[in-house]
């Protein structure tokens, strides 16, 4: 769902980049002197599991891929604020190294596929888990936070005037409650993981 | 071996041998963008140094093996250097 250079009109892709830099502003302010020794190394392996992740497309339907975001998953480890630096600096390390996603859309992009999942999905889950188990709240909060990401796409392509709202939302949105499966299985699945072998690192400070 | 030594070996493995095994297919977007017709806006403002996880010019598997062990190891020291700058230099000391 990176969204290249080219689809976005500029008052869109200004705007989007305003929103990301306020929201990523305050995750700085929120963050800094608040880590302690164990958010570094999980700052660091989160960083690199999403990156490592991101590029594992796997077929969905009709001739179509797609991969998981991880926001939901880091921010359930992390924190929203923390988390939300850790996929900035993904997006950031991607558009430029690796021109997946374009520059003038980065606001957009780290905003649709990060802060949604690591700001909104942090606090779904967090609700969830009072009623049910973290590991079912943070599966059903990392496919909303999937889908949410691609009907935000969807409203950006539509106001740049690049395709119609209507069918750009229902196309977005349709394959991408398949490929938000992906995103609850991966979620689940590592959270399982390590409340099985380290539960320790499930009760680091979130920050 | 620490917990997150073992976390970052996971990574590797994924950006450097399973990402081979990924699907070619479009991507969601990609998909749409070539469904409705506006594949072709696409453009760079900027020339990547790995564009499409690959090395440029090296048609090989190797190519997108070096590029995602790059991109893993990289995205792990930005983000600990990103941390340790954020912790502060007062919690440093102790």
């Amino acid at each position: 769902m990176h969204i290249p250079d080219g689809f976005l009109s500029t008052p869109v892709w200004v705007g989007m980049w305003l929103i990301t830099l306020v929201i990523v502003g305050y995750a700085l302010r929120k963050t800094r002197g608040r880590l302690s020794e164990k958010h570094i190394p999980l700052m660091g392996v989160l960083a690199a599991f999403v990156f490592a992740a991101q590029m594992l497309n796997v077929p969905v339907a009709g001739g179509t891929s797609g991969h998981m975001l991880g926001g939901v998953l880091t921010a359930s480890l992390l924190g929203p604020w923390s988390a939300t630096i850790v996929m900035s600096s993904v997006f950031v390390v991607q558009a430029l190294l690796f021109q997946d996603g374009g520059i003038t859309a980065l606001g957009a992009n780290i905003f649709n596929m990060g802060l949604i999942g690591t700001v909104f999905g942090y606090y779904l889950y967090v609700s969830l888990s009072k009623f049910i188990p973290k590991i079912i709240s943070a599966g059903i909060a990392a496919w909303i936070a999937v889908v949410l990401a691609s009907a935000f796409c969807a409203l950006e392509l539509g106001l740049s005037g690049t395709v119609p709202l209507k069918t750009a939302m229902v196309a977005m949105v349709s394959i991408h409650t398949l490929i938000g499966l992906i995103e609850l299985g991966i979620t689940m699945g590592v959270l399982g993981v390590i409340m099985k072998r380290r539960p320790d690192l499930m009760e680091i400070e979130k920050v | 071996m620490k917990w997150w030594h073992v976390g970052l070996l996971i990574s590797l493995f994924i950006g450097g041998f399973l990402s081979l095994f990924a699907s070619p297919l479009p991507d969601g977007l990609e998909r749409v963008a070539e469904d409705f017709g506006f594949i072709e806006l696409e453009q760079s403002v900027i020339t990547s140094p790995l564009p499409d996880y690959s090395l440029p010019g090296i048609d090989s598997p190797i190519s997108g093996s070096i590029a995602g062990i790059v991109g893993v190891l990289l995205m792990f020291g930005v983000a600990w250097g990103v941390a340790n700058i954020l912790k502060g230099r007062n919690e440093h000391r102790k």
